[in-house]
């Protein structure tokens, strides 16, 4: 059994436009101390699915299933589940200033945080607590910068503070939304470094949402690519990156700019995403996609595939990146 | 930076490096009104007033005259007329022969309780308010604004002189009456506030480590309103003080007997012309108090919201 199971999930936010339907059916597993990457636009979903799973999506009609350890989280109640977040269920924000709260002390929030989840400990404790956590994720002076507040950190020290704080009671499972996108790129790089140090010694479990197909290349076990609130491919990491399948994921891919200094034009996915109150007919990515059949206009694909999931209507075996692939495809959807 | 160089800095920080102590919010908060001079002046003079009122039974001591005690020999002239500011009455007699300057003490005792109380009960009731409203959202935010914006709307006037008409004039009536119609404003305030904290990420944050509706409630949106009742109610304490001297000049306030500010105000109407000290004084003395606490009240605002630009007309 997997840690965290999530089957046939569904989110929708009725708004007086209509029913935006932001998480179509989403299915996904995560092993312990595994990293699962999520990656996809802005609007994909990413982000409304993993809060669904921790009851944080407000006003929302949820469906479909997400298991714990065998428990269910859809439908739990409240106070259950209230428990479970935080202590067994650990959530990093984008934005670490805006995470956290400005009129309290680093320290004091995270001595809230144990004495929430672990009542008997004496406040003394859990300052030492605090204090060895921030030790832990590289703070300097912990002692010292216990009692300072949020302002007084830097941005990758504001971030270093919010895993403090994640790993505090050594959840089992950890969700970082976008952890790194607020921070500038060498800092990037060391947070990364630490979530992924952290992660191995304390053998969590970690879904990494990102937008960037570089900040989970060295990290995830899985990689999961969504379009328009679903999974359209999922592969382990090396094998989604070299050789994949969806026509959007090569188009992201493909976009990476370079670092190597060659000097080409970015290639941008064409078009826009999708609305979400009235996604396309058949599948949702045939408006962009230059490989696109008439069976795309009409016929939602399910994801196929043994260990490498695609929902494409094109041949399973044509993947890779590059002229050669792109000749393949175009063959085929002619 | 190689290992080396890491280890060779280390050497040079003295063993003994002065703890860099950062400074609370609360604690720049009150460094920036320090330095705001009307507002200190403002404080200063609040203090001073303030004083005053808590000495007014020594004053009534040290000059022998009583509030209510009436001086028809020494305070009044011959035809009859109040006597001038002087060394027996320091600011003058009324039309009764009382002195005006014990009575003006006294006057700001009522004042003060006035606005302060009454400022206390509309703060209480407008955060208890403003955040059920903001809290809860739905229908009970719905009847709750309504309720605000009827408040709001109220004569405040008339139904103040109705009220005292029905109940007869006292203190606690006069504190409810202005409490009930400033609470509005309060609640108003605080119900944005509300909204607008409880959708920020750090609440978002608070609520995925496991901390519960009410406790972020508490510990994390209620500390965010300081700041905005702080001021509002700064503001609300020479509004009330307004409100009740103009309840008190009307004859709907305290007893008409009790020195108050609006009651000598209304006494001075047939006499200004020979004692204008009875015009000037307590008038002077209600200016004094209302701009200073409104001062106090921008001074803070500025204070607890550096980015606030005073420059800017209508901020």
């Amino acid at each position: 059994m997997a840690l965290l199971e999530v089957s046939g999930l569904t989110v929708s936010f009725p708004t007086p436009d209509g029913v935006v339907r932001a998480v179509r059916g989403m299915s996904f597993e995560v092993e312990r101390g595994r990293t699962l990457g999520i990656v996809g636009e802005s609007g994909s979903g990413k982000s409304v699915s993993t809060q669904t799973l921790m009851g944080l999506t407000r006003g929302a009609e949820v469906s479909g299933s997400a298991r714990f350890e065998g428990r269910e989280l859809i439908g739990m109640p409240a106070e259950e589940l209230r428990r479970l977040r935080g202590a067994q269920i650990a959530m990093i924000f984008q934005d670490p200033l805006s995470s956290l709260h400005p009129l309290y002390t680093v320290g004091w929030q995270i001595v809230e945080l144990i004495r929430i989840h672990e009542p008997a400990t004496t406040k003394a404790q859990a300052r030492k607590w605090a204090i060895e956590q921030l030790a832990l994720v590289g703070i300097p002076q912990p002692d010292r910068r216990v009692d300072d507040y949020p302002h007084q950190f830097s941005g990758g020290m504001r971030q270093r503070a919010m895993i403090a704080m994640a790993l505090a009671l050594q959840p089992k499972l950890i969700i970082a939304d976008e952890p790194t996108t607020a921070l500038d790129a060498t800092v990037q790089a060391q947070i990364l470094d630490l979530m992924a140090r952290l992660q191995r010694e304390f053998d969590t479990a970690l879904i990494m949402i990102t937008h960037d197909l570089g900040v989970i290349a060295d990290m995830a076990d899985q990689v999961l690519v969504m379009y328009a609130g679903k999974p359209i491919e999922v592969a382990e990491r090396r094998e989604l990156y070299y050789r994949p399948h969806h026509p959007y994921t090569v188009g992201l891919l493909e976009s990476v700019p370079s670092t190597t200094g060659a000097k080409e034009r970015l290639k941008p996915v064409p078009g826009q995403p999708p609305s979400l109150l009235r996604p396309p007919s058949g599948c949702a990515f045939h408006p962009r996609c230059p490989y696109v059949m008439p069976k795309c206009r009409t016929d939602v694909p399910p994801l196929m595939g043994e260990e490498h999931l695609s929902a494409c209507w094109l041949p399973l075996d044509v993947v890779g990146l590059g002229p050669e692939a792109a000749r393949r495809r175009t063959e085929e959807s002619s | 930076m190689s290992l080396t160089d890491a280890s060779a800095e280390a050497e040079h920080v003295p063993e003994e490096a002065p703890a860099v102590r950062g400074k609370g919010p609360w604690r720049l908060a009150w460094e920036r009104l320090a330095r705001d001079r009307a507002a200190m002046v403002s404080l200063g003079v609040i203090a001073v007033i303030v004083l005053l009122a808590l000495l007014a039974p020594v004053f009534a001591a040290i000059t022998g005259h009583d509030p209510q005690a009436q001086f028809p020999e020494t305070g009044l002239t011959p035809e009859g007329l109040p006597v001038g500011p002087g060394s027996d009455f320091w600011l003058g007699a009324d039309s009764l022969g009382r002195d005006l300057f014990i009575r003006i003490l006294y006057g700001a005792r009522i004042s003060l309780l006035v606005g302060l109380l009454s400022t206390l009960l509309a703060t209480v009731f407008g955060i208890v308010a403003g955040m059920v409203a903001g809290f809860y959202g739905g229908w009970v935010d719905g009847v709750l604004a309504r309720v605000l914006d009827v408040v709001l709307s109220f004569p405040y006037l008339l139904v103040a002189i109705v009220l005292v008409a029905a109940l007869g004039a006292s203190v606690p009536l006069m504190i409810f009456v202005i409490a009930f119609f400033s609470f509005a404003a309060m609640a108003r305030v605080v119900r944005g506030q509300t909204i607008a904290y409880k959708e920020r990420e750090f609440i978002e944050a608070a609520r995925s480590m496991g901390a519960g509706k009410v406790r972020t409630m508490f510990v994390d949106v209620v500390p965010n309103l300081i700041a905005p009742v702080t001021v509002l109610a700064t503001l609300l304490i020479p509004t009330s003080i307004v409100f009740e001297a103009t309840l008190s000049f009307l004859g709907l306030g305290v007893d008409p007997r009790t020195a108050s500010w609006g009651a000598i105000l209304a006494d001075s109407v047939d006499f200004y012309r020979v004692a204008p000290g009875l015009l000037v004084f307590p008038a002077l003395m209600l200016l004094l108090t209302t701009l200073s606490f409104n001062l106090l009240g921008d001074g803070i605002r500025d204070a607890l919201d550096p980015r606030s630009d005073r420059l800017l007309p209508g901020k």
